[in-house]
């Protein structure tokens, strides 16, 4: 029984775990499906975290949190699409800008507002913080073996965005493969001129991908710091913004995979949290940096064409000029 | 019904300083097709890309069915009936046929409604145009002119009634150029007007029922189909420019110094460009290969100068072969003997961002006067490059000035001394006079004729007839792939013309 | 067609248009300090007075100006074949393991003056290996090397903490670091250098590798503009097409150029791991790796321009230090938004006033330059 609960605790913190990667990782999905590569997630995420923190301590309501980061992400995408649709710059140095942007004005403003060495202030259970919801019933199926174990410590008792993020998986499935705005997003990023010539203007579209983006990673950061924990620290998204990126290669850019990708790279997380090494008995130990270090080792194992290949979008990265 | 479908008045359309259309004037009536015929360069597409929206027009006016009309966007021009089959397909490669169909043209925000709808729609146009497609398939999956009827099928799919086809069979074998004219047939007997650009006379002649002729920007004719002939397009097409004559000697033929034996080239798309072509030059001649452009001499001179590699085939310079189906190499090639000016001077020939002095080493910067150990012997380069300068009057003469600043003429020239300083036992030239200004045409011709009369071999592809009239000393014609002909530089324009337009004697003697 | 842009006068392209990209820079951070209630001018003398204003902030700003140098040359070296290596990061903490694998082997058998060579050699080679999976994954097949060298820097991150804790480690001791290195990997200070102007240094760890990251920009510049293999990268960067025209082999020059970028910014290292802490400490490298970026930009990948870029946010850091004593609400992380704003405005949005730069002297140019000779070319 013992290892079974070990097992329950260690799947229910790869869910938590994997909520931020995943809602970075779909927004990413839009932005680099659209032809607009995005290192900026960190950045976006980070701010969003800043913000939502920040909004929900001075308004005591998790919900406006929510609304700044989003806004705030969005704002950063925007500076993002202007420079990288309207003025056709570098999407990589546009990336690279924005997090650097992001990481360093969170922390002054964090010290600036809150004088607490770029914390912000502790947000009390008092409904600026998402709390966690317990599903019907579960209580009382916590007793019933496996199936109710399962139903109450691993399904139920999370925050509201826990599940948001899950259920944004079939919807960007959805959106992306059922919808009109899905269709022509997919286009862009292959070939913006089969959407040009059809009639439709691949800025608006690159810019709506951009926004759709910048809405996830808003989402992403609110969840660090409204929902899994109470407030923000700095740097607190410590490198998931890129491993979100490596989880959206590993899934060949597709939300179904991405939702894998990002369940095994938190399964890694929580392993090493929950272990701090694997001890094979009498033989040797897998240190916990060679688990951290996985999501990338295998991403780059997958780049190498060892599993699969990932195939970017057609015209991802590059500015669209009509052609003569 | 108005008479005319497209009524064009007055368009004049420029980039920068290079004017693409010059007052155009030009009428298509209803329910006919309609060809445009020119070389590549005259303007042809762009005049058909402003009438789809894609580019504004500087000045002129448009009518559609007789209704004057502005054309802002690819979806004004679609609203207005007009539909387009680009020259390079503008289809998402790894979507399905019908979601390429329905790509713009969806219904609602949802997609299975305008997916059955096009589906039905789909089996409708299929079994009144012969269309056959499956909807279903992805379409890098499909043959190129599988591609192509998509690309049509969305033209109709969007109630096109005006069809601009863009050199439509430049992707196309023979077989299915023909079926594509059946579809097109059926589509004028459907009420249709199409207009299709190409630079092939024979479908002018096979599927027109008029023609106009572009040439530099301007339409110069247009002709009732059945009242014209080849020839006379061949003639209006190439126009009669002013010769440039140039002073030369008999030639002296002496050794043959570059051997092609059955070359096959394929291009990055895995099409045949070349097909089995064979042809040598001697010492002390100039071989010129004249045809229209896209008809593989690219793809032939590439694979001579170990740029691209061949398929299958030999090539042997000064007697000794070279393994052109291997890696490619051209600075091995270089040591041998073999210089190359290459057609596509900005981005093959030189490196626009670098100093003129540096330009004339390219490709010859592991030349020993050229390095002092690792090093770059910047003052022998700089001198080398001052001595060219000076042979071959650049202007302006600094060798430490950036390329991009040279005129077209200027930096051809930098590329002919790099390559004839060197003093190579082939020489292979291509399109030396494009974008040149005429002061330089002339020098640069005398240069190619002095390194005949030096006993070099010169194979020199042009799509300017006159020049390969001019300069070759024996004429080889290809088209679509194939050496079609050769004559001496006797031939006249009209035997050249016919060449290129892929009518060979036999062919002639056929249809008669 | 030219260049449209191929017709600024040089002081244009090279000095006004990246001063222009600065300022508005400067002028968003300077928003974001009124933004918390202090006063930009203020904050702007503070900075300037903490960098220079003491032998000690001149000692640190040139110390911090040490590191960004060989960053910074490692981004514009890749810049000239193409490429962006965004993994200075990773290859300057690699790089700190092969300094202190050198140091820790010879630093009680030679001399400074023996262990600086090796130290550089072990530096080079481990930031050059570090970049050479990326450098195969483009050259071979095509993956990006922006997205394989970020996954290197946390890859690095990862194997730098187990190799410190595990491997490294004195047995016994409580800091996460190397045992110090002895006297023989001890460089010499250059406090003389401070010295000689009438200012007195104490903390700074200014030392001889500020020299040696000048040698090496010139040395850069020898090969990305003297030599045949600077040649062949510079021929790629600007056109593939015409690399391979020129017979140039084109995989093996990327792999070169990542090879060599890494290595310099592998040697970094030497800086804060040989020079200043006298041990492999964990997180040395603190972004450097990415000022490097916003170097490389500003300097427009030319030694000349990296240098005084360097110094101007070695500059930032010093003086950003100094500067949040005297205004609390300000701390250091003021530079990491300037290197963003940096970045966004001298690297993304570096087209957004050209046209209008442009423009303006066009104009100029065209109505009283006529007969004057264009610019000359890259600058030598």
């Amino acid at each position: 029984m013992d290892t079974f609960n070990t097992i329950i605790l260690v799947f229910d913190s790869t869910v938590r775990l994997s909520v931020p990667l995943l809602l970075a990782c779909l927004a990413g999905l839009y932005s680099e499906r659209s032809g607009v590569f995005d290192i900026g997630l960190e950045g976006k995420m980070l701010a969003g975290a800043f913000a939502g923190a920040a909004a929900a301590s001075v308004y005591g309501s998790a919900w406006i949190g929510l609304g700044a980061a989003v806004l705030i992400s969005i704002a950063l995408s925007l500076v993002h699409g202007f420079a990288s649709i309207t003025h056709r710059g570098n999407q990589i140095v546009s990336g690279v800008a924005i997090n650097f942007i992001a990481a360093g004005s969170t922390i002054i403003l964090g010290q600036a507002w809150f004088k607490q060495g770029g914390r912000t202030p502790a947000l009390a259970s008092d409904g600026s913080r998402f709390e966690s919801i317990t599903l019907p019933f579960a209580d009382a199926l916590s007793d019933v073996p496996i199936i109710g174990q399962i139903y109450s410590e691993l399904l139920s008792g999370h925050s509201i965005l826990v599940y948001v993020a899950f259920l944004a998986v079939p919807l960007t499935w959805w959106i992306l493969f059922r919808t009109r705005f899905g269709l022509r997003l997919r286009a862009v990023g292959e070939n913006p001129g089969a959407v040009d010539t059809a009639g439709i203007s691949v800025v608006w579209l690159r810019y709506r991908a951009v926004i759709f983006c910048g809405f996830l990673c808003g989402l992403a950061g609110a969840y660090l710091s409204v929902a899994q924990n109470a407030g923000f620290v700095k740097d607190m998204t410590a490198g998931k913004g890129f491993i979100a990126l490596a989880a959206l290669i590993f899934a060949k850019w597709r939300p179904i995979n991405a939702m894998y990708a990002c369940l095994l790279f938190g399964f890694l997380d929580a392993l090493a949290i929950r272990f701090s090494g694997i001890k094979i008995p009498g033989l040797f130990e897998i240190p916990p940096q060679f688990m951290q270090a996985l999501p990338y080792i295998l991403t780059v194992i997958l780049l190498a064409g060892f599993i699969g290949k990932a195939i970017p979008p057609k015209a991802g990265g590059q500015p669209y000029v009509k052609e003569r | 019904m108005a008479e005319y479908a497209i009524e064009l008045a007055g368009i004049n359309k420029s980039f920068g300083p290079v004017k693409a259309n010059r007052d155009i004037n030009l009428q298509i009536k209803q329910g006919t097709i309609h060809g445009i015929i020119g070389e590549n360069g005259a303007g042809k597409s762009t005049l058909m890309s402003i009438l789809y929206g894609f580019y504004q027009a500087d000045s002129g006016e448009i009518s559609i069915n007789g209704k004057n009309t502005k054309i802002n966007s690819s979806n004004d021009a679609i609203a207005l009936g007009i539909g387009m089959v680009h020259q390079h397909f503008m289809l998402v490669e790894n979507f399905t046929v019908l979601e390429n169909i329905i790509l713009g043209a969806e219904d609602s925000q949802l997609l299975s409604g305008s997916i059955s709808k096009a589906r039905s729609e789909l089996i409708r146009l299929e079994k009144e145009y012969e269309l056959n497609v499956d909807p279903d398939a992805i379409i890098e999956e499909l043959p190129v002119g599988i591609q192509q009827r998509v690309e049509i099928l969305k033209a109709l799919y969007r109630g096109a009634e005006i069809l601009i086809l863009d050199e439509p069979t430049g992707v196309l074998t023979p077989s299915e150029a023909d079926h594509l004219f059946r579809i097109l047939e059926q589509l004028k007997a459907q009420g249709k007007t199409i207009v299709l650009i190409t630079h092939k006379l024979r479908e002018i002649m096979a599927v027109t029922d008029e023609v106009s002729v572009m040439r530099q920007g301007t339409i110069v004719a247009t002709r009732e189909t059945a009242q014209t002939s080849v020839e006379e397009l061949a003639e209006l097409m190439v126009g009669r420019r002013v010769l440039l004559r140039v002073e030369k000697g008999e030639p002296n033929p002496g050794e043959i110094k570059l051997s092609v034996q059955n070359l096959t080239v394929r291009d990055s798309r895995g099409i045949d460009m070349v097909k089995n072509v064979s042809l040598d030059v001697r010492a002390g001649e100039i071989v010129g290969i004249a045809g229209v452009a896209g008809n593989g001499q690219s793809q032939l001179i590439e694979a001579i100068a170990g740029i691209r590699a061949a398929k299958e085939g030999r090539v042997l310079l000064d007697g000794e072969p070279i393994d052109v189906t291997g890696q490619a190499d051209p600075a091995m090639l270089r040591k041998r003997g073999l210089a190359h000016v290459p057609e596509d001077r900005h981005h093959m020939g030189l490196v626009l961002a670098f100093e003129e002095s540096e330009n004339s080493i390219l490709g010859y910067h592991d030349n020993e006067q050229y390095l002092s150990g690792p090093m770059l012997n910047i003052e022998a380069i700089r001198d080398d490059a001052r001595e060219k300068i000076e042979k071959y009057d650049i202007r302006p003469a600094n060798c430490r000035l950036k390329t991009a600043n040279f005129s077209g003429g200027n930096q051809q020239k930098i590329v002919l001394a790099r390559e004839m300083e060197t003093d190579p036992a082939v020489l292979i030239v291509g399109q030396p006079t494009r974008g040149v200004d005429v002061g330089a045409i002339e020098f640069i011709h005398k240069r190619i004729i002095e390194m005949r009369d030096a006993g070099k071999a010169v194979l020199l592809v042009s799509v300017e007839l006159d020049e390969i009239r001019s300069l070759a000393d024996r004429i080889i014609v290809m088209f679509d792939g194939n050496v079609v002909g050769e004559c001496g530089p006797e031939a006249t324009e009209g035997e050249l013309g016919l060449l290129m337009a892929g009518v060979t004697n036999d062919k002639m003697a056929a249809a008669e | 067609m030219a260049q449209p842009y191929s017709q600024l006068p040089r002081w244009v392209n090279y000095g006004l248009i990246p001063l222009v990209n600065l300022s508005v820079a400067f002028l968003v951070a300077g928003l974001v300090v009124l933004a918390v209630g202090e006063n930009p001018l203020r904050a702007a003398v503070l900075m300037i007075d903490g960098a220079f204003g003491s032998g000690d902030g001149i000692g640190y700003t040139l110390y911090y100006a040490t590191n960004f140098i060989f960053t910074g040359l490692a981004v514009a070296v890749a810049f000239h074949c193409g490429l962006f290596n965004i993994g200075g990061e990773g290859q300057a903490y690699i790089g700190g393991l092969g300094v202190a694998v050198g140091c820790l082997a010879f630093d009680s058998i030679f001399p400074w003056w023996i262990n600086l060579p090796i130290a550089t050699l072990c530096a080079a080679a481990f930031g050059g290996l570090w970049a050479l999976i990326p450098a195969l994954l483009q050259a071979k097949r095509g993956s990006h090397v922006v997205i394989t060298t970020i996954m290197f820097n946390f890859i690095a991150a990862s194997l730098m903490v187990f190799l410190l804790v595990d491997v490294l480690k004195p047995a016994g001791q409580m800091a996460v670091e190397t045992r110090p290195f002895a006297e023989g990997a001890s460089l010499p200070r250059l406090d003389w250098m401070i010295e000689a102007f009438g200012y007195t240094i104490r903390r700074a760890p200014l030392n001889i590798i500020f020299l040696l990251a000048l040698v090496t920009s010139f040395l850069v510049w020898v090969l990305i503009w003297r030599t045949r293999l600077g040649y062949e990268i510079r021929t790629m960067g600007h056109s593939p097409k015409a690399a391979q025209y020129a017979g140039i082999n084109t995989t093996k020059i990327i792999v070169i150029t990542m090879m060599i970028s890494g290595g310099l910014a592998g040697m970094m290292a030497l800086n804060p791991v040989m020079g200043a802490q006298e041990r492999l400490q964990l997180d040395f490298v603190t972004g450097a790796g990415f000022v490097g970026i916003a170097v490389a930009l500003m300097g427009r990948s030319h030694p000349a321009g990296i240098i005084p870029a360097a110094i101007l946010f070695g500059m930032l850091y010093q003086g950003g230090a100094e500067m949040s004593f005297e205004m609390p609400a300000i701390t250091r992380d003021m530079i990491v938004i300037i290197q963003g704003l940096v970045i966004l405005f001298a690297g993304a949005l570096e087209h957004m006033f050209r046209p209008y730069i442009s423009m303006f002297f066009g104009r100029v140019a065209d109505s009283s330059l006529k007969a004057a000779p264009a610019t000359t070319g890259e600058s030598h």
